[in-house]
């Protein structure tokens, strides 16, 4: 069978998968929007037994990073992680998950340079960008009030 | 009543903020890990110039949670520790405010990757 370049191209086109960024998106909101959602009612049930909200705001964080890194261990969240994207990169979850993903898969290395070394792979640009320009906002910040 | 706005609210916006980033996942060639990185540093950007606070006034943990809320963390930390110490504050600060997080990430990390092996993945 001789096809042409142009009938190739729309048959190629009608095969391709219709656009999934719609479809991603729709996870990705869904399952982010959950997180966030399921962040906030730990937060109310932390002020409703009495918690500090100052202690309640480092204490929902170090919770969502528990249960992410606990379903990491488990291999769920990589399961969830597939298809929701964004839905879990974004949250704390994303940087939990980068912190232990990569130390359980190089734990044959050893428990210095494989889990320990290797924790940094993604979370240890994290940290530095963040430090970094939270050190050049620190710096012109008190530039300010003393020129002001 | 409030709590459940609130937790509409931060279904609302969190999902909102993933859904946003997704577009960049499919549509650029950028890894996780930057994506992560550019979260951070914009979250230190907007933390800076105050925009950030509100938000979270507004949203509650649908802004706190994404990893832009921990980069606002990081800036309100040095805004802070500036503001009691000086410019050590600039050095002290940040790490301060997300100490929490950072920590519990390596500590549990740590953990479960000792007791937990990797799984096979398809």
């Amino acid at each position: 069978m001789k096809i042409d370049k142009e009938t190739y191209k729309k048959y190629a086109k009608s095969r391709a998968p219709s656009s999934p960024l719609l479809k991603d998106m729709l996870f990705a909101f869904l399952v982010g929007g959950a997180i966030c959602a399921f962040a906030e009612g730990i937060y109310n049930f932390y002020l409703y037994i009495k918690i500090e909200e100052d202690t309640v705001r480092t204490l929902v964080p170090v919770t969502i990073v528990f249960l992410a890194s606990l379903t990491t261990g488990l291999g769920v969240f990589d399961n969830l992680a597939k298809f929701a994207g964004a839905g879990t990169l974004v949250p704390i979850t994303g940087f939990s998950n980068a912190v232990i993903s990569p130390a359980l898969d190089d734990k044959s290395e050893g428990l210095v340079m494989g889990v320990g070394a290797k924790m940094f792979t993604i979370a240890g640009p994290v940290i530095v960008y963040g430090v970094i320009s939270s050190v050049i906002y620190g710096v012109l910040y008190w530039l300010c009030g003393v020129i002001l | 009543m409030s709590l459940f706005w609130d937790i509409v609210k931060a279904f609302l916006v969190g999902g909102a903020i993933c859904a946003v980033v997704q577009i960049f996942i499919d549509k650029t060639a950028l890894t996780p890990a930057r994506i992560l990185v550019c979260l951070v540093t914009l979250g230190v950007i907007l933390g800076a110039v105050g925009v950030y606070k509100p938000f979270i006034d507004f949203a509650g943990c649908g802004a706190s949670t994404p990893l832009t809320g921990f980069g606002a963390t990081l800036a309100e930390g040095v805004r802070k520790a500036v503001d009691e110490r000086g410019l050590i504050g600039a050095l002290t600060g940040g790490l301060t405010g997300s100490a929490g997080g950072i920590t519990a990430a390596i500590f549990f990390g740590y953990f479960f990757a000792l007791i937990f092996r990797s799984k096979p993945r398809d």
